[in-house]
């Protein structure tokens, strides 16, 4: 056997052994029984899966919308944030004071406060929806951790390379726009994919305003039926919706990776 | 108590047997009684321990100044459900500071599993699903769904249930409020589903729904205090067989039978209607939604 088919053959059965061994630890547990009646309930799972599927389309919609926003809010206030020189302070001070409060209060004390409170404030025009203020404290929220991913970004791109840009003639603005910032983004594309990764799970913290999306509904399922299963269709659901996206996000670090070695081996 | 003397006479009957015989000692094959107070099993010993939530609303539950009470301060006995509780207490032969106080959120009350109470009173409804997980007294108190709407709302006016089709309502989770607008309202757009009443409420405030359904004397606190804008809408007839508030106990707890005889003993001398007058009269009219 070549030492190639060998490696597979040995990863294979390993593989194997290590699930049944799994498999056969946790079935014969003293509490399995009731973990499966109560958590892998089949006929549960077949009744609440459409219905959660569907109350994902909302949360669907949420992350959608929302990471739309957060990516074209966030630089702007990373951009914000590295202006340089004193007259610009009070603008630097802004965006940190941002920063700071919005990764710090909660996301779901967020979503509450703006979605309960801003409708009741009446002003004329302001929508009531809870679509609405959801998207509005998600954007809020995350904003303010992925400006942080692109500062990091920013920052890591060479000093000469702005200095290069500037002697060639190019103002502040347009190096930033030409030169530094396309190389900081391509820098924190896996960050920001993570990023955008826990956004996905944070949508269903609008069930406090009432929306029935995915977790709602296994909320409701499981009410009427005392069986914890729905969650289960649920955690389903969402890992479903992540794992294409993770794989992306490997893919892309991979063939970052292989671009930065090119030239290596001339 | 009457059911110790049944015990004692029942049983009895096999003293005296033997004329004359050499023991003079009768039989003694009195059976206990299992509703006595030092029978009971209580979660504490010789202590009732009586579950709610928190906060506990009027006109179930009140402090001295009648606002909604706190279950881990000063015990209270204001509020209709407060006073039953210790009514109930008192015919199992519990005295007043031999009541307890513990904090049980509504949905925990009648999840299957052990409990840390003896008996839950919180506007629980009775319902076949739930009296799987759990035990239900009988009735302390039959109710009726109600919806609360915003004055000047689209629904402020609603006559019929044909007339709340197109209206956003909400109820909080596991509720049979929600159960109520799901199988028997069916308006077009889906109901919105809080986490808690309290929630729904700031959704009515927010304009987010037009109208919260909820039990019809909650209702009437809702829009005293918590809404003062607001006003019943009416309330709903019963569907099928008349929903009830029943007290929630563990599953096949010993206590049930003994609570339900108190319940009984508490009908039948009038002391649930006179509560029931003197918490909750002015609490139950309100327009019937056909």
């Amino acid at each position: 056997m070549s030492s190639d088919a060998r490696s597979v053959a040995i990863a294979v059965v390993s593989t194997i052994v290590f699930i049944a061994l799994v498999a056969v630890l946790v079935v014969n547990s003293p509490g399995w029984d009731e973990v499966r009646q109560f958590f892998f309930n089949g006929e549960r799972f077949r009744e609440s899966f459409p219905k959660v599927a569907e109350a994902f389309l909302v949360n669907v919609k949420l992350f959608c919308l929302a990471e739309v926003l957060i990516l074209v809010f966030g630089l702007l206030l990373a951009v914000l944030r590295s202006l340089p020189g004193p007259a610009f302070f009070p603008i630097r001070l802004l965006a940190i004071v941002y920063t700071d409060v919005f990764r710090g209060v909660p996301t779901i004390l967020v979503i509450a406060m703006l979605g309960f409170g801003a409708p009741v404030l009446g002003i004329s025009g302001v929508p009531t929806s809870t679509f609405f203020w959801a998207v509005i404290a998600l954007v809020l929220v995350y904003s303010a951790y992925v400006a942080e991913v692109y500062r990091a970004g920013i920052q890591s791109v060479h000093p000469s390379q702005e200095a290069a840009a500037r002697s060639l003639g190019l103002s502040r603005a347009q190096t930033l726009r030409f030169v530094i910032v396309p190389q900081a983004v391509r820098r924190v594309i896996p960050p920001l994919l993570n990023d955008f990764i826990g956004l996905q799970k944070d949508t269903a913290l609008v069930a406090i305003l009432g929306t029935v999306e995915a977790f709602r509904q296994a909320q409701i399922d499981t009410a009427a039926s005392f069986n914890y299963t729905a969650y289960t269709a649920t955690a389903v659901v969402f890992i479903l919706v992540t794992i294409p996206l993770a794989r992306f996000t490997d893919w892309l670090i991979e063939r970052d990776r292989r671009k930065q070695l090119a030239g290596r081996t001339a | 108590m009457a059911l110790v003397a049944g015990g004692c006479g029942g049983a009895d009957d096999s003293a005296n047997e033997a004329p004359g015989g050499d023991t003079g000692a009768p039989t003694e094959t009195v059976a206990a009684d299992p509703c006595a107070k030092d029978q009971l099993q209580t979660t504490s010993a010789g202590k009732l321990t009586i579950g709610t939530d928190n906060p506990a609303f009027p006109p179930w539950f009140q402090d001295a100044e009648g606002a909604p009470w706190d279950p881990t301060k000063e015990p209270t006995k204001e509020g209709y459900e407060a006073a039953v509780a210790y009514a109930v207490a008192g015919e199992l032969g519990f005295s007043d500071d031999e009541v307890a106080w513990q904090v049980v959120p509504f949905e925990q009350s009648f999840k299957p599993g052990p409990k840390n109470f003896d008996f839950d009173i919180n506007q629980v409804s009775y319902t076949p699903k739930r009296a799987e997980a759990v035990d239900f007294s009988d009735s302390y108190y039959d109710v009726n769904q109600a919806v609360v709407a915003l004055k000047g709302s689209k629904i402020a006016d609603a006559a019929s249930i044909a007339d709340l089709a197109d209206a956003k309502l909400g109820a909080p989770v596991g509720t049979t409020s929600y159960d109520y607008i799901v199988q028997n309202v069916k308006p077009s757009k889906k109901p919105s589903v809080y986490n808690t009443l309290n929630d729904a409420i700031a959704g009515l405030k927010a304009k987010q729904i037009d109208g919260v359904v909820v039990d019809l004397p909650t209702a009437f606190f809702m829009t005293a205090v918590q809404v003062p804008n607001g006003k019943i809408v009416g309330q709903f007839p019963a569907v099928g067989t008349q929903e009830y508030f029943g007290l929630v106990l563990a599953k096949d707890s010993p206590l049930t039978s003994c609570v339900n005889d108190a319940l009984g003993k508490l009908r039948d001398d009038g002391t649930l209607d006179s509560l029931q007058q003197e918490w909750l009269s002015d609490k139950a009219s309100a327009p019937v939604l056909e």
